[in-house]
């Protein structure tokens, strides 16, 4: 490997913020002075260590994110000789992500979501106010954002500040003085709880308005948020915290897959691949060195169930992991959280660093002989993260494009060892399943559908947050508890599964939500999105912004999708303009064909679902009615 | 006659490199192409299964010297049990597979991947596309008009994330200015499909310099150095290897580029003549191309054991000397 560098030497600064994350270097090769007596003149030591931590780059771009609001260039390539990774390569890491900038950005940027949930909560007239207080979108102190995970409390902003002592704060519902505020002020706090009181600093008794059943007794997934703090290991214990990892031992390994096998759990993620035969491929695996991945990227529009969970309750996830770790004899985990979730991402480092210390991670946990560790990374601004290949590609530093499957994670994971990789909303349920036992879990729900769900409610409802149903619900009775349509207006449409998902019109209220309830209207459960559109709601519009969403975030590496979600947007654009080519009747074809080979032929989820949403709003509910006249 | 010299004469060299022991056999499995029953190497992908039974299967990203990227998504293929369409350059066989080649579902998908390639990109110098889109009856035009190319730099500096919102009544494209930076070959990004043949041959399958990369997401993707650097500040050794196995002439000799723009460029007149690298104890094997009694690219047969296509800087370019001798030859590059 030929490294050539040529850009300015690193500031004393910049090489602060990146040996704050890798340490001093330990030789000349990795950017240290050079020792004459341990290295010699021309000899390279170190080169081996430092090509062994590549996986550190994404750390290490954060680190020098935070602290300067971009990426300098001589801190790049500082980064690039101190793990062995070709500038090349480094760049291409870097214009991956969009919260990594190579040019300069003020040290605070706004970023506003404007997606699907927000538009309709005045995303784009808060846009309008920023642009005349802050300066046009190019100038940088704001940008347009994907969905922040926040839709139960659109409209949605994020804050980062860079600097010294970096923050991050979110804002929702946002106002712009809030924003202009948050941009300028560094008392604000790393995050700013939207609810906090004196008595309360965290603010974790209030909510409610992202989890309107709280304090509800039947409540198995969402039970402890808002009555027990998720900053304190011992307020866990006291509600019946860690009782199944104790019993995860008790019954060994076989015993617990035994367990989730017979709890018939599906994945939460959105692929509902069933959890116990995943475990079971790992444990069976011939390669001892394995790893359990908790997915908490979190970026599919509508979703925030994941969220409210790591910010409510931390250690429920972090049990989940370590029983499955125990299940399946991995040593190693890694959360890999979404880099727009600053204060989940700080509870579940608080509840990572109390569980070790108390020795519920760690070397030989409980004295039961095992082992296992967890680190969290965060993501930087990629939907794709979230699809499991891309995710082990992002933490090996790499580009974030899905790998093609098979081999499967089983086989071949992260650094291509056997892997579990499981959802955060499928790991906090495997806690409730060891302690009342798979076959009493089975009972909950549907035959084909097990256990509680949560789903994410948002949009025209009266009151929008999280909901946790048993199985079998319909769709109408979830809006109900939601308090339906505000203001007697009418269902438009509903948007089911998030953008990967499909749109429903209000003749589908009856439809039970379950994985064959679903399946069965050609609908999806997904992720448990639950989004409401009424009468006034433009869904032309909503349809671009879904299309613009899937060209942003396309990784761009097939054909099918990379072009094919250009075309789609292009298509729309000409529809909802009414300048077909040709007439409608051939665009219809034309988008149903690009849609077909989306489908067909893309390397992974993301281009395989681009079009459903689009396809199902077209043929159900009409957004672009034909003008009167012609134009 | 009998050599009875004094001198131990050693036994002729061997006219190959000693050949490895065999190999196991590998096992034989039974797969279903097009409703005929196979069998083939249970080490083969579909693609292989199909080219030895004669089934014309199209390819662009795909080499047989390289690692499988299986990206441009051309070579699908339709597999019994399987929810979407594989990639047949990459999918090994398994026993039973039942495979369909030409169905409609892989013809559209075919189609389709071919007109999203000709709708953005410049594939006039990519004779085997423009095969492939004959042949699967691709109507590009379908998308509308091309839009305005960029200038020059604007895709290298797009940020993942948001774009502005296109009018949709023209069909964006990569086109873009060349690049040319430098003596010795440029590269048209215009007429890059992004099949990562490049960026392989330039790191781990040959050359190991990572002089280029993949950068930016989606639809902005691009090859680019670090930063957009000149090829000359960058890692790059210009060994043309990139060159070598680009599919589409986006990477593209400077003699041929310079030749084509002059429009003096004429296969028809063009000779190839294979030979041994003068420089260097290797070996490698260079097909000359020459047009008019002067050399005009050099390329390396792709079975060449030594080679597999590949070359370094001096049999790639260092060809001048051999028109030195001409009374008329002004030099004309300092490379
Ligand atoms: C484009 C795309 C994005 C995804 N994003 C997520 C995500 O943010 N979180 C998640 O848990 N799964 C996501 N998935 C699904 C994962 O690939 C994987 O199926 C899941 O993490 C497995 O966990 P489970 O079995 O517990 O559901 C995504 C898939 C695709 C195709
Ligand atoms: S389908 Fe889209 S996101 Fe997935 S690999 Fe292909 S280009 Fe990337
Ligand atoms: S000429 Fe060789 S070193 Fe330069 S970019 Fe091409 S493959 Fe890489
Ligand atoms: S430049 Fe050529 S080889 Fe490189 S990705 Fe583009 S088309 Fe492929
Ligand atoms: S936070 Fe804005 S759409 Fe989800
Ligand atoms: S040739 Fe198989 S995907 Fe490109």
């Amino acid at each position: 490997m030929d490294l050539r560098f040529h850009g300015p030497e690193p500031t004393a600064d910049e090489r602060a913020a990146v040996d704050s994350v890798l340490g001093p270097p330990i030789s000349a090769w990795a950017g240290g002075p050079r020792d004459l007596v341990a290295e010699g003149h021309s000899s390279a030591v170190g080169g081996h260590e430092a090509r062994s931590r590549r996986d550190l780059l994404l750390p290490a771009l954060h680190a020098v994110q935070d602290r300067f609001g971009w990426i300098p260039p001589g801190a790049l390539d500082y980064i690039c000789r101190r793990l062995t990774v070709p500038p090349a390569e480094a760049h291409g890491v870097v214009t991956f992500y969009h919260l990594f900038s190579l040019s300069p950005r003020p040290e605070a940027v706004a970023h506003i979501c404007d997606d699907i949930a927000c538009r309709i909560k005045g995303a784009e007239s808060l846009c309008a106010e920023l642009n005349h207080r802050l300066g046009p979108e190019s100038d940088g102190s704001w940008r347009r954002s994907p969905c922040l995970g926040l839709c139960e409390r659109a409209p949605a902003a994020l804050v980062l500040n860079g600097g010294e002592s970096p923050e991050a704060v979110t804002l929702a519902p946002a106002v712009a003085d809030d924003i202009v505020a948050a941009r300028q002020s560094a008392s604000v706090g790393w995050v700013k709880p939207t609810e906090a009181s004196p008595e309360d600093p965290v603010g974790f008794t209030h909510p409610t308005s992202s989890v309107p059943q709280s304090g509800s007794p039947t409540l198995r997934l969402l039970g402890r948020i808002g009555r027990v703090d998720p900053e304190s290991l011992d307020a866990y214990l006291a509600s019946g915290g860690y009782a199944a990892l104790n019993r995860a031992i008790e019954i060994g390994p076989a015993g617990v897959i035994g367990e989730v096998m017979a709890s018939k759990l599906m994945g939460r993620g959105g692929a509902a691949f069933p959890t116990g035969r995943k475990w079971d491929a790992v444990a069976r695996a011939t390669d001892r060195t394995r790893y359990v991945i908790c997915n908490a990227d979190e970026s599919e529009p509508g979703t925030f169930k994941d969220r409210v969970l790591m910010e409510g309750d931390p250690f429920a996830v972090l049990e989940g992991m370590t029983i499955a770790a125990f299940a399946t004899v991995s040593e190693r985990g890694y959360l890999y959280i979404r880099g727009e979730y600053p204060l989940a991402a700080r509870r579940m480092a608080a509840a990572i660093d109390a569980a070790r210390a108390a020795g519920w991670l760690g070397e030989n946990i409980r004295n039961a002989g095992f082992s296992f560790d967890v680190e969290l990374r965060r993501g930087a601004g990629a939907y794709i993260c979230g699809e499991e290949t891309a995710l082990f590609n992002s933490i090996e530093g790499k580009r974030g494009e899905p790998r093609n499957k098979p081999p499967f994670p089983v086989q071949f994971g992260l650094f291509g060892r056997p892997t579990v990789i499981n959802n955060v909303e499928t790991l906090v349920n495997v806690p409730p399943i060891l302690v009342q036992g798979g076959a009493a879990y089975a009972g909950i729900g549907t035959l084909g559908s097990t256990g509680p769900k949560l789903f994410c409610v948002s949009g025209h409802v009266a009151r929008p947050g999280v909901y946790e149903v048993d199985f079998g619900i319909t769709l109408g009775d979830l809006i109900a508890m939601a308090g339906g349509v505000p203001g007697g207006k009418n269902i438009r449409a509903i948007l089911l599964g998030g953008a990967a998902g499909v749109f429903v019109g209000p003749e589908k209220l009856d439809m039970p939500l379950t994985f064959e309830g679903t399946r069965a209207a050609a609908a999806t459960v997904g992720s448990g999105v639950v989004m409401v559109f009424d009468e006034s709601v433009d869904l032309g519009d909503i349809l671009v912004r879904v299309a613009a969403f899937f060209r942003d975030e396309s990784c761009g590496q097939c054909v099918p999708c990379r072009v094919g979600t250009v075309r789609q947007e292009e298509l729309l654009q000409r529809l909802r303009s009414g300048r077909p080519i040709g007439d409608r009747a051939e665009e219809m074809s034309l988008l149903r064909e690009i849609g077909q080979v989306m489908r067909d032929a893309s390397i992974c989820g993301l281009g395989q679902t681009a079009s459903n949403a689009i396809e199902s709003a077209l043929v159900m509910l009409d957004p672009f009615p034909e003008p009167e006249a012609d134009r | 006659m009998i050599d009875d010299s004094l001198w131990f004469r050693p036994p002729p060299r061997p006219g190959s490199p000693p050949s490895a022991p065999p190999k196991a056999e590998p096992a034989v499995v039974e797969v279903v192409i097009d409703g005929q029953k196979v069998e083939v190497s249970s080490s083969w992908t579909i693609l292989e299964a199909c080219r030895s039974r004669g089934i014309d299967t199209p390819t662009l990203c795909y080499l047989e010297s390289l690692t499988p990227v299986n990206v441009c998504r051309v070579c699908v293929v339709e597999l019994a049990g399987s929810r979407t369409l594989v990639p047949a350059c990459s999918r090994r066989v398994e026993p039973g597979m039942e495979i369909r080649t030409d169905s409609p579902r892989v013809r559209l998908s075919r189609r389709m991947v071919l007109e999203f390639l000709a709708s953005s990109v410049d594939l006039s110098t990519a004779p085997q596309a423009q095969e492939y889109l004959a042949q699967y009856e691709a109507r590009p035009e379908r998308y509308g008009s091309p839009a305005t190319p960029t200038p020059a730099g604007e895709r290298d500096a797009r940020e993942p994330g948001h774009h502005h919102l296109p009018e949709g009544t023209a069909a964006e494209t990569v086109a873009q200015p060349v690049k040319v930076d430098n003596d010795l070959y440029v590269r048209d990004y215009s007429k890059c499909i992004l099949c990562y043949k490049c960026v392989e041959a330039c790191g781990t399958d040959a050359q190991n310099t990572f002089a280029i990369a993949v950068a930016g997401r989606g639809f902005d993707a691009r090859i680019s150095t670090e930063g957009d650097i000149p090829l000359p500040d960058s890692a790059c050794v210009y060994c043309g290897n990139c060159i070598g196995v680009c599919p589409t002439g986006a990477l593209m000799f400077r003699s041929e580029y310079e030749m084509r723009q002059a429009g003096t460029w004429d296969e028809s007149r063009q000779t190839s003549t294979d030979t041994i690298c003068p420089y260097c104890g290797v070996g490698c094997t260079l097909s000359l191309h020459v047009q008019d009694n002067r050399i005009v690219k050099v390329t390396s047969p792709m079975d060449v054991e030594v080679t597999h296509g590949h070359l370094c800087i001096k049999g790639r370019f260092g060809f001048d000397f051999v028109h030195g001798g001409e009374p008329d030859a002004e030099p004309t590059r300092d490379g």
